[in-house]
C-alpha cells in the first residue's frame, strides 16, 4: 500500500514541478538571474507549496502518528554546521549552473531528454561519492578512536 | 534596478504547481510520515538497504519519472528547455548530487518542507543555496561572460 500511496504522490509532485515551470531549466535560470530580465514566477512556486505544508506540518505536528498510523519522522538535527553550509553551498552552484534540482532532474528524464539522463547520471555519482565519502571519514573516526 | 521580465511571468501555473506540489508533500507527511526531501529519497538508494525502506523510494521516484508521461496525455507540455553545455551538466549534477547530500536537503527538503516546519536549519541551508544560485548565474551571464 506504501508503494501505491508513494508512487501517486510522486506523480502529482512531479506534475506540480511541470505545471510550475520548474521543469524547465531556461526558466528557473531566468529566476536566478537578478540582474538580468528576471523572471520572478518561481518565487510564487514556493509560495504556494509552503502555504500547503505551513498547514500539513501543523497538523501532522499535533497527531501521534502518521494517518495511517506510521511513526512521523521528522528530522531531528537541529544545529547549523559547516556540513549544512558548505553542502547547500555546493548544490546551490551546481543549481545555478544548470538550472536544474533533484526532483525536476527526475522529470527532465521522464521526458526523454538525453540531457535530462545525462545530468541524473551525474547526480547519482555525487551522491554516491558522498556515500563514499562518508564511508571513509566513519572508519577513520573508528580507527582514531580506536587508537585512543 | 531589477527588471522584471513581465512577458514570461506566469504567477497563475507557478502558483497551481506550487499548491500540487505543497499537496504531495502534505499528502507524504500526513500518510506517510516522510518528508518529502526528493535528494533525501533518491540517495538514500544509494546507501546499505534496510529493509522496508527501499520500495517506497523508488516508487516515488518512479512517480516523478512518470510524470511527464502522464502528463503529456492529459494536457500539452509546457515548453522545456536545457541550454547547458554536456561538460557543465556533468560538472552541475555531481555538485547537485554531492552538495544536497552533504547539506541534508535541497529546495524539496529543505526549501519546501523544513521552512513548512518553520525549521532555522532549513532557512540557514535555503538563505545559503539561494545566494549561491543567485550569485553563479550572476557570475555566469554578466562577470565572465
Amino acid at each position: 500500500m506504501s508503494v501505491l500511496i508513494s508512487l501517486l504522490i510522486g506523480l502529482v509532485f512531479g506534475c506540480g514541478l511541470i505545471v510550475s515551470g520548474m521543469g524547465n531549466p531556461a526558466k528557473v535560470l531566468a529566476f536566478l538571474d537578478l540582474a538580468g530580465d528576471w523572471d520572478p514566477s518561481l518565487a510564487l512556486v514556493m509560495t504556494g507549496a509552503i502555504a500547503v505544508g505551513l498547514a500539513a506540518f501543523r497538523i501532522a505536528g499535533r497527531l501521534p502518528t502518521s494517518l495511517r498510523g506510521k511513526p512521523l519522522q521528522m528530522p531531528t538535527a537541529r544545529q547549523i554546521d559547516r556540513r549544512l553550509l558548505v553542502g547547500s553551498a555546493l548544490f546551490g552552484i551546481g543549481w545555478g549552473l544548470a538550472g536544474i534540482c533533484p526532483g525536476p532532474a527526475l522529470v527532465l528524464l521522464g521526458t526523454g531528454a538525453a540531457k535530462g539522463f545525462v545530468f541524473v547520471l551525474a547526480m547519482l555519482a555525487g551522491m554516491a561519492i558522498f556515500t563514499a565519502f562518508e564511508r571513509l571519514s566513519r572508519a577513520r573516526q573508528a580507527q582514531s578512536d580506536a587508537g585512543k | 534596478m531589477i527588471t522584471i521580465d513581465w512577458l514570461h511571468f506566469t504567477p497563475a501555473s507557478a502558483l497551481a504547481g506550487g499548491l500540487l506540489i505543497g499537496l504531495a508533500a502534505a499528502l507524504l507527511i500526513l500518510l506517510e510520515g516522510r518528508i518529502a526531501g526528493i535528494s533525501g529519497i533518491i540517495g538514500g538508494l544509494l546507501q546499505p538497504p534496510r529493509k522496508g525502506d527501499v520500495a517506497w523510494r523508488l516508487a516515488f521516484a518512479l512517480g516523478l519519472v512518470a510524470a511527464p508521461m502522464l502528463y503529456q496525455v492529459l494536457a500539452e507540455m509546457p515548453q522545456s528547455r536545457i541550454d547547458s553545455g554536456w561538460a557543465t551538466l556533468v560538472v552541475a549534477g555531481l555538485l547537485v548530487g554531492f552538495g544536497s547530500r552533504l547539506g541534508s536537503g535541497c529546495t524539496s527538503g529543505h526549501g519546501v518542507c523544513g521552512l513548512s516546519r518553520l525549521s532555522p536549519r532549513s532557512l540557514a541551508a535555503t538563505i545559503v543555496f539561494m545566494t549561491a544560485g543567485f550569485v553563479t548565474v550572476f557570475a555566469g551571464r554578466h562577470l565572465f561572460a
